[in-house]
C-alpha cells in the first residue's frame, strides 16, 4: 500500500461511500420514529408503530416463528459444525471433495437450494412446515459454524492434547476438559453468526415453509408487507430487526476477533 | 576538506510525543562510504528515509551540492534508496525492475536496454534477466535491488540495512563486494545498520546514533578506539568496565588485556571460569576481585599455544592504564 | 485410530450435508430432464426439451438481460468498492480494522429491509424526491423507482461490502516499501498506482466483481421488489416456474444453465486468485 496517499481524498471517498451505505437505513431507522407513519411528513418522535408492532398478530407468530428456526437451528449446527470441525482438522490430509462439500452451503445461491430442498420434499412426500425450514437452515448454519471454529483450530496447539492424554485423560474427558473450552469463544462466536444468518434467511424459509400462514417466519412476513401495501409498522419492525442482528455481529466480533467476518 | 556534497543542518522529526531525530548535523564528502549506526528506535531509518524523500523533516535542511532538497518529493531527488525487504516488483521481470526507474527517466529504448544489459553484466545476472523476482535466491535479489537503484546515477545511494535478510556468511562476502562496488561506480553510499561488525568493515566513517542524537562520528578506528561515552564503548566492539568508584568506570577492551604479563600498570589475579575457541582467537572469561562480572580477555590462538590455559585454572593479567579510558557511569537506558 | 476418529466426529454432518444437500441438488439437475406432467408436477420421460426452452429466444433475451444488468452491477461495485478499500488500507494501520468493520456492518442488517429502505427513497414521492423539491425542483417527481437503474442501485447497495473486503486484502498486504521504490525510481503517485498498485491488486478486483456479478444474477429478491416485476431476471424466472407456473423440469433446467455460468465464473476466480498467490499477475506492457 502507499504510505503516502493524499489523506483528505482519502477521508472524502471514505465518507462518501459511508454515506452510501449509512444513509438508506438510517432514513429507515428515523422513520420508525415518525408520528405520521407517512415518509414524507414528519410530525414528530413517537413509538407508536413500535406499539402496534406489539398488536399485531400475524407480526408476533412470524416471530415467534423465527426465533423457533433460528434457537433450534443454531444448537443442532453448532453441535453438528464443531464436531465436523474437529474431524476435519484432525485428519492429515484432506480431499478436495471433503473441501468442497463443507465450502459448498456457504456459497451455493440460496436460490438453487431452496428449490432443491423444495422439489426433495415434495418428492419424498415430506410435509413442509417449520420442521424443514429447521433442517434446510442447518445445512447453511452447520458450514459457518465450522468455517470460524476451524479458524481458531488453526492456531490451535494439539500438543496440549497429547499433553493431556499423557497426563492420564481419555479422549473424551481431554475433549471435555481441555479442547472445548479453548474453543468456546470460536463456537459461542460461530453459534452467533449462525443465528444472524438463520433469523435474516428469506428465500429458503420461503421455498420450504409449505403452504399455510402457520409457518411464516419474520422475513417472509416483512417480504409479504413490502410487497403487498406498506405500512408504516414496518419501518418499525425494520429497525427493530436491524438493532437485534447489529448487536448479535457486534457481540461474535468481540468474542472472536479475527475470525470470520465475510459471510 | 572539501566542500561536503551532503550536508544535513539541525534535522528533527517528530511522531506524535516521540522525538525520532533531533538536531542532527552531519557532513558526508562526495563519494564516500558512510555508515549510520544505530539500535533499533535510534532514528536511523527514519534519518534516512528524510534523506530519501518520504518522511518530511520537522526542521533542517537536507543540503546536496548547496541546494536544499529537503521539500523535494521522492521521484524529485537524485538520491536512491535500496530497500530493507529490496521492495522488487513482484509482478515484473528482473530486467523490467531494473530499466524501471531509467523508463521514468522517459530515455530512448535503445539506451534503456544498453544501459541495462551493462547493468547485468556487473551483477552478474545476464542468465536470469527474465525471471521473476520470487525466482531468485536472497543473494539474487540483493543484486537485483542493487542495480535498480545504482543504474540511476544517482548522486548518494542510501541503503537500509542492505545486508540484513542474508545469512552469515553471504553477509560476510557482501560486505566487501559492496565496498568494492562503491569504489567501482563512485557513488557516494550511506548504509543504515544495527551491526557494528558491518560499519566497522565497509565504513569510511561511522556515525553512531542515540535516541534520536547523533552520539559520535568518525573513522571506524576513531569510534573503536576513542568512543566518547560509555554507551559508544558498549556499542562498538566488546568492552570490559570495571567500577573505579563515585560513578565512574574503566574501560578496557579484551585484546588489550594481557595474560601473565611480564611489567603492566595494572596486575590482577583470577580463575577462568570459560573458555571459548574462535578459530583465530581464544575468548576466556576470567572472574577476578574487580568486578562482578567476569572481564573478557581475547588472547590470540598463538599465544594460547605457547602457555595454554584450561577452565579452573588460576591467571595474572595486566594492562597498561593508556589503554584504558574512564567514563562517569550512565542510567541504563532500554 | 486418528482417522476413525475423525470420521465418527464428521460423521453427523456430512450425513445432514449429504441428505439434504447433496441429494436434492442432484435431484433438481435429474428433474431438467423430465417432462412436464399435464397439470404441472412431473411425467418420468427422458427429454432434453426443457434445456433447449432454456435457448429459446424468449428465455435467452432474459438471460442477457440478466447478464447485463449482474454486470453493471459489478462493475459499479467494483469501482466504488476499490476505492473505498484503497481508501482504507491508506490509512494508518490502528484504524484499519474499526474502518472495515464499519463499511461491512449494514451488510449483515436484513437484505429486504435494505432493499426496502431503497423503495422509501427511490419512491415517487420519497426523499429523493423531496430533497429535489427543497431545492427548488418544481416538476413531475421523476419515476425512480421500478426501473433497472434502480435495480443496479440495490443490487450494488447489498454486494458494496463483499467487494470492499476481497480487495481490501490484497492492498493490505502489499508491501509499502514496493510503491516507496517506485515514487523512489522516479515515478509519480499517478504512475505508481497504474503500474505497480493496481496490476498487484487485480486478481482480488476480479474476484470481488465475479463474486457481485454471481450474486447478482441468481438473485430475485431486488428485481421483485425495485424493479416492480417489470424485470425479468433469472431468478425470478426460476421462482415462477417453482411457484407459479407449476413447470418445475423447466424451473430445474433453468438453474442447472445458470449453476453452470456461476461454477464456471467462481472456478475463473479460483484461478485468478491462485495467480495471485504465487505473486506473477499479467505484467504490464515494458515501457
Amino acid at each position: 500500500m502507499d504510505r503516502h496517499a493524499n489523506t483528505p481524498l482519502m477521508w472524502g471517498i471514505l465518507a462518501a461511500v459511508v454515506a452510501f451505505l449509512y444513509v438508506p437505513i438510517s432514513v429507515l431507522m428515523a422513520l420508525s420514529f415518525n408520528d405520521s407513519g407517512l415518509p414524507t411528513v414528519w410530525r414528530g418522535i413517537s413509538l407508536r408503530w413500535y406499539g402496534a408492532l406489539w398488536h399485531n398478530a400475524d407480526i408476533l407468530s412470524a416471530a415467534g416463528n423465527t426465533l423457533i428456526v433460528a434457537l433450534i437451528s443454531t444448537a443442532i449446527a453448532t453441535v453438528l459444525g464443531t464436531l465436523l470441525a474437529l474431524g476435519v482438522e484432525q485428519r492429515r490430509r484432506r480431499g478436495r471433495a471433503l473441501e468442497a462439500l463443507i465450502f459448498a452451503p456457504m456459497i451455493i445461491p440460496d436460490i438453487v437450494l431452496a428449490i432443491a430442498l423444495l422439489s426433495f420434499f415434495s418428492l419424498t412426500g415430506v410435509t413442509m412446515g417449520l420442521h424443514t425450514i429447521i433442517m434446510a437452515h442447518v445445512v447453511f448454519n452447520l458450514a459457518f459454524v465450522c468455517a470460524v471454529v476451524r479458524a481458531r483450530l488453526k492456531s490451535f496447539d494439539w500438543s496440549i492434547v497429547e499433553a493431556s492424554s499423557d497426563l492420564g485423560a481419555s479422549g473424551f474427558t481431554t475433549l471435555r476438559r481441555v479442547v472445548l473450552p479453548v474453543l468456546m469463544p470460536a463456537v459461542i462466536s460461530g453459534a452467533l453468526l449462525a443465528f444472524t444468518l438463520s433469523v435474516d434467511e428469506f428465500i429458503i424459509a420461503f421455498f420450504t415453509a409449505g403452504a399455510g400462514r402457520a409457518s411464516t417466519t419474520l422475513p417472509m412476513q416483512i417480504f409479504a408487507m413490502i410487497r403487498f401495501g406498506v405500512t408504516p409498522e414496518i419501518n418499525a419492525l425494520a429497525a427493530l430487526v436491524m438493532a437485534v442482528s447489529l448487536i448479535a455481529l457486534t457481540l461474535a466480533q468481540r468474542l472472536n476477533r479475527g475470525g470470520v467476518t465475510a459471510p | 576538506m572539501k566542500a561536503p556534497l551532503l550536508s544535513l543542518r539541525g534535522l528533527s522529526k517528530r511522531f506524535g510525543r516521540v522525538a525520532a531525530v533531533c538536531d542532527v548535523t552531519l557532513d558526508i564528502a562526495g563519494n564516500e562510504f558512510f555508515a549510520l549506526l544505530g539500535a533499533s528506535g535510534s532514528g536511523k531509518t527514519t534519518l534516512l528515509r528524510m534523506l530519501a524523500g518520504f518522511e518530511m523533516p520537522d526542521a533542517g535542511q537536507i543540503l546536496l551540492d548547496g541546494q536544499d532538497i529537503a521539500s523535494l518529493a521522492p521521484n524529485r531527488r537524485p538520491v536512491n534508496l535500496m530497500f530493507q525487504s529490496y521492495a522488487l516488483f513482484p509482478h515484473m521481470s528482473v530486467r523490467t525492475n531494473i530499466a524501471y526507474g531509467l523508463e521514468m527517466e522517459r530515455r530512448p529504448r535503445a539506451e534503456i536496454a544498453e544501459r541495462v544489459a551493462e547493468m547485468l553484466a556487473v551483477i552478474q545476472l545476464d542468465g536470469l534477466a527474465d525471471g521473476r523476482p520470487d525466482q531468485l535466491s536472497g543473494g539474487q535479489r540483493q543484486r537485483v535491488a542493487l542495480a535498480r537503484a545504482l543504474i540511476k546515477r544517482p548522486r548518494v545511494l542510501l541503503l537500509d540495512e542492505p545486508l540484513g535478510a542474508l545469512d552469515k556468511k553471504l553477509r560476510t562476502a557482501m560486505q566487501l563486494e559492496l565496498k568494492r562496488l562503491q569504489h567501482e561506480v563512485g557513488i557516494t553510499f550511506i548504509v543504515v545498520t544495527h551491526d557494528q561488525d558491518e560499519a566497522l568493515v565497509m565504513a569510511d566513517r561511522i556515525a553512531i546514533m542515540k535516541e534520536g542524537r547523533l552520539l559520535q562520528c568518525g573513522t571506524p578506528h576513531e569510534v573503536y578506539e576513542h568512543p566518547v561515552d560509555r554507551f559508544a564503548a558498549d556499542f562498538i566492539g566488546v568492552m570490559n568496565f570495571i567500577e573505579a568508584g563515585r560513578g565512574r568506570s574503566l574501560a578496557i577492551r579484551p585484546e588489550r588485556i594481557r595474560l601473565f604479563p611480564e611489567t603492566a600498570d595494572t596486575i590482577t589475579e583470577g580463575r577462568v571460569i570459560a573458555r571459548a575457541y574462535h578459530g583465530l582467537d581464544l575468548q576466556l572469561h576470567v572472574q577476578t576481585a574487580l568486578s562482578p562480572r567476569p572481564l573478557r580477555v581475547r588472547v590470540t590462538s598463538d599465544a594460547a599455544d605457547r602457555r595454554p590455559v584450561a577452565e579452573g585454572d588460576s591467571v595474572t593479567l595486566g594492562w597498561n592504564l593508556a589503554d584504558t579510558r574512564m567514563f562517569t557511569d550512565q542510567e541504563e537506558t532500554p | 485410530m486418528r482417522q476413525a476418529r475423525s470420521l465418527v466426529l464428521m460423521a453427523p454432518a456430512l450425513i445432514w450435508l449429504f441428505a439434504l444437500m447433496v441429494v436434492p441438488c442432484a435431484l433438481v439437475l435429474a428433474l431438467a430432464f423430465f417432462r412436464r406432467g399435464l397439470y404441472g408436477g412431473v411425467e418420468y420421460t427422458l427429454t432434453l426439451e426443457n434445456l433447449a426452452l432454456v435457448f429459446d429466444p424468449l428465455y435467452a433475451g432474459i438471460f442477457l438481460h440478466s447478464v447485463r444488468i449482474a454486470g453493471l452491477a459489478a462493475l459499479i461495485a467494483v469501482g466504488i468498492g476499490y476505492a473505498a478499500a484503497y481508501a482504507i488500507a491508506a490509512m494508518p494501520r490502528r484504524y484499519q480494522p474499526a474502518l472495515l468493520f464499519i463499511v461491512v456492518l449494514p451488510f449483515w442488517s436484513n437484505y429486504l429491509i435494505r432493499t426496502y429502505a431503497w423503495i422509501v427513497l427511490l419512491n415517487r414521492e420519497g426523499l429523493i424526491t423531496q430533497g429535489l423539491r427543497l431545492l427548488g425542483y418544481q416538476g413531475e417527481a421523476p419515476s425512480l423507482l421500478y426501473t433497472e437503474g434502480a435495480v443496479i442501485t440495490g443490487l450494488v447497495y447489498n454486494y458494496l461490502p463483499f467487494v470492499i473486503l476481497a480487495t481490501y486484502a490484497p492492498l493490505a498486504r502489499l508491501n509499502p516499501e514496493i510503491a516507496e521504490a517506485s515514487r523512489d525510481l522516479g515515478a509519480s503517485g499517478w504512475t505508481t498506482f497504474r503500474r505497480i498498485t493496481l496490476p498487484l491488486t487485480l486478481p482480488g478486483m476480479v474476484a470481488g466483481g465475479i463474486f457481485v456479478f454471481v450474486l447478482s444474477i441468481g438473485n430475485f429478491i431486488t428485481p421483485a421488489l425495485l424493479g416492480g416485476g417489470q424485470f425479468q431476471m433469472i431468478g425470478n424466472l426460476v421462482y415462477a416456474q417453482f411457484l407459479t407456473a407449476n413447470d418445475w423440469p423447466f424451473g430445474a433446467a433453468l438453474s442447472m444453465v445458470l449453476i453452470a455460468l456461476m461454477t464456471g465464473l467462481l472456478m475463473l476466480q479460483t484461478l485468478a486468485s491462485n495467480r495471485a498467490r504465487g505473486g506473477a499477475t499479467a505484467e504490464p506492457r515494458d515501457g
